[in-house]
């Protein structure tokens, strides 16, 4: 199946945070394309008036009272953290 | 003594353990020698903690002892998928990226397995992220189908069918987004049972697509189910989308529902793609409900076609927001030689994830992106609105539909390296998820290869107690559940 | 050519909640790294987001106090973007139907004194949104740092329209809108805390013009007088790209509050795409008439409408009200005074002088006696408990001073009857303000009092100092008046300084007219 779909993959690779080597690039490419292909089948459908479905079961207001619970401890808080120091996420230098 | 043991269903159990004709520990025990023995084939187990499980089980007798028994599951040891939250155990997802992550807390359905006295047990296997259906994109290996090594057990909880099949557990959790545990149950040969979206809390489990997720027990029989069901169903302040309403007795429900039912088939369920001998032991199930004095009708869901479609915007869109939090910043695998903080999100996520992973999220950051939300994201919704309509509308003339789990039995182990044939395993299953409907596939025989069948049963909202009752009644007259794999 | 500026603002303010927007853990200010956090908070694995009803209530109270259209239902949705201070890479927030809709903020604009006042408008707001704040990334030489107790805080978005013209108008949007939010009771406010937060987005037009320029998004106005300056000097910089031939760019600039410059965010990083989408693990928000009857209940007068009523009930000139006013404590602290009696011009002066002072100076010394306190604790003892920081309750304020609207009123009356004089007034006010006595109590045991209490007494003294200056009394009925003063000198002194100079005068002349 050849792929009508203007799939820029290395734009939403970027968009994605995912570094992806040539040869996924290349078979994602071409995988995404077929799969893109297959959904077209949906443009066929009359949704005209039809409501999104964004929930099975839509209630309103679920909420909570404004209770707060006790925290963790920083320790359990960064326990699986790659790196850390004076109690906070070392990350590597964010350039604004 | 053992063997036996292994493969009897929570009900008869607990009325042993009752008796004190065995102990929680012995029960235990057995479990564990018997993973011991056949884990190297079947590869279930993301991980176990035999310790840990032993010490519930004696906690569990002592509480016997008391006269302070909690009910059929008190010494049960139960499975858990590993994308379900256990305080001070791993949580993996079968993902290199959660590799060495141990998570804090219980997921709700963990608190209350333990709440009714079960013995959690063992962390196991599954299509990385609960993206699949073979179990085959596991960072950890692929597990394999009892019933044939060379075969795959179904997907995505494919360790916790396989295992409860293979007798390494009493029962077991999964999953299921798409079919994830239905399809499974059907290729192991046991019963799956995905609740109706919103009846049991989703805290805990590692979100795949939040609005198709549900958790749901594996069993060797429906009333099993009912009784794991009956344990882990129920409102949950800590999650929104989880619903408030009565949770019945789903045991003593199975007894005192007797049909006569009326029985929807689904016309498009049974179309191209569906092995003859799917075919021929659904349509020996449906002259059973027939011969019990069911009326059988056919009905049509006429957007079935395009749930496949809207199943994979919908599901890939909120998977590729909901799978951002894995960047090795506050846990998970950060990548060891990135340049900047940037770098480090791409490198950390390309070694993280795995193939199928990856094509999921940049489909579905495709999806959500600038311009083509309207076209995809949107659209599906709608869709998904005239899917969930068809079966309301079936909903009017009968009380249950009755349809294939998977259009064919466990199939080898590689066979479908093409991503879209692997989707379209998931074609009657989908739409339930769409739905937010609950599903349960129960055993409906053997290919002449000796491979498990499953029969699909699905109900109406919140309806559990029927759409088990009428599995139940199906599977009291038969004895498939009485075959296990040899191993 | 001449042209104009337009400005719009979308300011950031933390709501006072106990807990977080989506989860039960604690919000606050000055905590230790990573003390203010749960799984939901880190985004841990299985975590999911429940509504905290309180900051629907605040976003509700703001939205009625600003005139805003409450939409009737609204929804969640994700903002997807990484940055490592977001635990989730995305931020909940509402995108296509915020809750707010609408609405307006009115304004002073500087008078021509400062006992004058300025000319009002009202500013339209475009949307309130709620939606919640990430952690805090301090920034090292060579790696940086994440704490996410900030995570999590609910924060509102106001946004209002690009219809102010100067940065005077857009200090004076800020200043009102700030007060007005304190008066709700919504947010402290304090810029230094981060709880209050402004980006100008600004541009400049030929005038007659109505289509607008291209813009420039100010961020980091982290003072009220930095969004002034900050704004005065982007709209100069812009007229002087213009001026000199130049094209502007729409681009981000970043305001250094200390050097006044601002320079460009060259946006090193990728095109935003936000991918926003309805969240599926949170449900809708229907607010109803009778929510928003319960939260207009709540709601206070606006500080504007206050001070109309004040200068039309009170007769208070200006100069007060623009003190007592912006301050709901302080005004409340007023009308009681008031209302137990007080004269309101004498309420106002003694609150607006010599309360605010004295109050001053406690909080002074106060400050002083915790660093004292402070070089005496041990650094843990410090970091441990946020010492100093977390005895709030015994710092000096309107609410725990010892001196109470009762007093205030108590003391002027006792002006009004002439039973004390001003210096002595003065004198009890001090040690009201110490003491918390009652001022009639404090007059009689220092001695305070006019004298003499007694009217005969104060006669007879005068009698005699007319008897004693034959003179004078010549003088005066020869019908020069200031001979008077001369009969008043042996009054006083009779009286130990302490009488009333008017009743003295008033004596004198009843008697003086007799002869």
């Amino acid at each position: 199946m050849s792929a009508p779909v203007d799939l820029n993959i290395d734009h939403v690779a970027k968009l994605a945070r995912i570094a992806l080597t040539p040869e996924e690039r290349a078979q994602f490419a071409r995988q995404l394309g077929d799969v893109l292909a297959s959904i077209e089948q949906l443009k066929r459908v009359d949704v005209s008036g039809v409501e999104p479905t964004a929930h099975a079961f839509p209630v309103s207001n679920v909420w909570a009272e404004d209770v707060p619970q006790p925290s963790l401890s920083a320790e359990a808080a960064l326990r699986n953290a790659p790196a850390q120091r004076d109690h906070m996420v070392v990350v590597p230098k964010v350039v604004e | 003594m053992a063997d036996e043991l292994i493969f009897k269903p929570v009900a008869e159990l607990a009325a042993l353990l009752d008796a004190k004709k065995i102990s929680a520990v012995e029960l235990t025990q057995a479990v564990v020698a018997r993973t011991q023995a056949v884990e190297p084939q079947v590869r279930a187990f993301n991980s176990f903690d035999q310790a840990d499980a032993l010490a519930q089980a004696a906690a569990s007798d002592a509480r016997r002892s008391a006269g302070q028994g909690r009910g059929p599951l008190d010494g049960i040891p139960v499975g858990i998928k590993d994308v379900i939250s256990v305080a001070g155990q791993p949580l993996t997802a079968s993902s290199k990226m959660l590799a060495n992550f141990v998570s804090p807390y219980d997921a709700t359905v963990t608190e209350k397995l333990r709440n009714a006295g079960a013995v959690v047990w063992g962390r196991l296997n599954l299509d990385e992220f609960a993206m699949g259906s073979s179990t085959e994109n596991s960072a950890f290996g692929a597990t394999r189908n009892p019933w044939d090594l060379t075969r795959v057990p179904g997907g995505s909880s494919g360790g916790s069918a396989a295992a409860l099949a293979a007798g390494e557990a009493i029962a077991t959790l999964g999953s299921d987004t798409g079919g994830s545990i239905r399809q499974p149950a059907a290729l192991c040969g046991v019963v799956g049972l995905k609740p109706t979206y919103g009846l049991v809390s989703r805290y805990g489990l590692i979100a795949f697509a939040s609005s198709l997720d549900q958790i749901g027990p594996f069993a060797r029989t429906v009333e099993d189910a009912a009784i794991v069901l009956g344990a882990i169903a129920g409102h949950d302040e800590r999650d929104s989308t989880s619903f408030k309403t009565e949770i019945p007795d789903y045991r003593t429900e199975l007894k005192q529902r007797n049909g006569p039912w009326r029985i929807g088939i689904p016309k498009e369920y049974f179309g191209a793609g569906l092995d003859p001998e799917v075919a021929a032991a659904v349509e020996k199930a449906i002259a059973f409900y027939r011969a019990q004095g069911c009326e059988i009708k056919q009905v049509s869901l006429p957007h079935t076609e395009h749930g496949v479609s809207v199943y994979y915007i919908i599901a890939t869109a909120e998977c590729s927001s909901n799978l951002s939090r894995y960047d090795g910043i506050r846990y998970g695998h950060r990548a060891k030689q990135a340049k900047d903080v940037v770098d480090l999100y791409f490198q950390s996520r390309a070694e993280g994830f795995g193939p199928e992973v990856k094509r999921r999220i940049i489909l579905g950051t495709y999806v959500l992106s600038s311009g083509y939300y309207d076209a995809y994201y949107l659209r599906a919704q709608k869709v998904r609105t005239l899917i969930r309509q068809d079966f309301l509308n079936a909903f009017r003339e009968v009380d249950v539909l009755l349809t294939p789990t998977s259009p064919t039995p466990a199939f080898k182990a590689g066979e479908k390296a093409d991503p879209l044939a692997m989707y379209l395993c998931d074609i009657y299953t989908i739409g339930v998820n769409l739905a937010g409907l609950p599903g349960v596939s129960v055993p409906c025989g053997f290919s002449s290869g000796g491979l498990p069948i499953g029969l699909q049963l699905i109900g109406q909202p919140f309806k559990e107690a029927e759409l088990l009752a009428i599995a139940h009644a199906y599977e009291q007259a038969h004895n498939w559940k009485d075959r296990h794999p040899t191993l | 050519m001449n042209y104009e500026a337009v400005i719009g603002l979308e300011v950031h303010v933390q709501v006072k909640t106990r807990s977080k927007i989506f989860a039960r853990v604690a919000t606050g200010y000055g905590s230790p790294p990573n003390t203010l956090t749960d799984p939901v908070v880190l985004a841990l694995p299985g975590t999911l987001p429940v509504m905290n009803k309180a900051a629907l209530d605040a976003i509700i109270k703001t939205g009625l106090m600003l005139g805003c259209e409450i939409a009737p239902v609204c929804k969640w949705d994700r903002k997807n973007y990484f940055y490592p201070d977001s635990p989730k890479n995305y931020q909940i927030s509402q995108y296509d139907q915020p809750i707010c809709l609408g609405g307006a903020v009115e304004i002073e604009l500087p008078g021509p004194a400062r006992n004058i006042m300025g000319e009002h408008k009202k500013i339209p707001l475009t949307r309130i949104h709620l939606e919640e704040d990430v952690g805090k990334l301090n920034h090292g030489a060579t790696d940086s740092l994440v704490d996410y107790n900030r995570a999590g805080t609910p924060l509102m978005e106001i946004v209002s329209e690009p219809a102010m013209h100067t940065a005077e108008e857009a200090f004076a949007y800020l200043t009102s809108l700030r007060q007005t939010i304190i008066y709700g009771g919504i947010s402290d406010c304090d810029m230094e805390k981060g709880q209050l937060r402004c980006d100008a987005n600004i541009s400049i037009r030929p005038v007659g013009e109505t289509k607008l320029g291209t813009k420039v998004e100010l961020k980091n106005l982290n003072s009220i007088s930095f969004v002034r300056d900050g704004i005065a000097h982007e709209i100069k910089r812009q007229l002087a790209v213009v001026a000199a031939g130049g094209t502007l760019v729409q681009e981000t600039r970043d305001y250094d509050g200390q050097t006044g410059a601002s320079q460009s965010l060259r946006s090193k990083e990728m095109a935003h795409d936000y991918r926003y989408f309805p969240d599926p693990d949170l449900m809708p928000v229907k607010v109803d008439d009778a929510w928003k009857a319960r939260i207009r209940a709540e709601c206070p007068e606006l500080p504007f409408d206050k001070q109309r009523r004040f200068f039309e009930q009170y007769q208070l000139p200006y100069t007060l009200t623009s003190v007592l006013v912006p301050d709901h404590a302080l005004s409340d602290y007023f009308e009681e005074a008031v209302k137990l009696g007080g004269k309101p011009q004498a309420v106002g002066n003694w609150i607006v002088n010599d309360l605010l002072r004295e109050l001053g100076l406690a909080q002074l010394g106060y400050s002083a006696q915790i660093m004292r306190d402070s070089k005496r604790l041990t650094e843990e003892q410090i970091t441990e408990t946020g010492t100093f920081f977390s005895r709030k309750s015994e710092h000096p304020s309107l609410a725990n001073i010892k001196i109470r609207p009762a007093h205030i009123a108590a003391l002027v009356g006792l002006v009004e009857a002439g039973t004390v004089l001003n210096q002595a007034a003065k004198e009890i006010f001090t040690e009201m303000f110490t003491t918390g006595e009652m001022p009639d109590a404090i007059a009689e045991k220092r001695g305070l009092k006019a004298t003499p209490t007694d009217s005969n007494e104060l006669e007879q003294w005068c009698r005699e100092s007319i008897a004693a200056n034959a003179e004078a009394l010549a003088e005066f009925k020869a019908g020069k008046d200031s001979a008077i003063n001369a009969f008043k000198g042996p009054v006083m002194k009779a009286a130990k300084g302490k009488a009333n100079p008017k009743l003295v005068d008033e004596t004198l002349r009843r008697l003086l007219a007799g002869m």
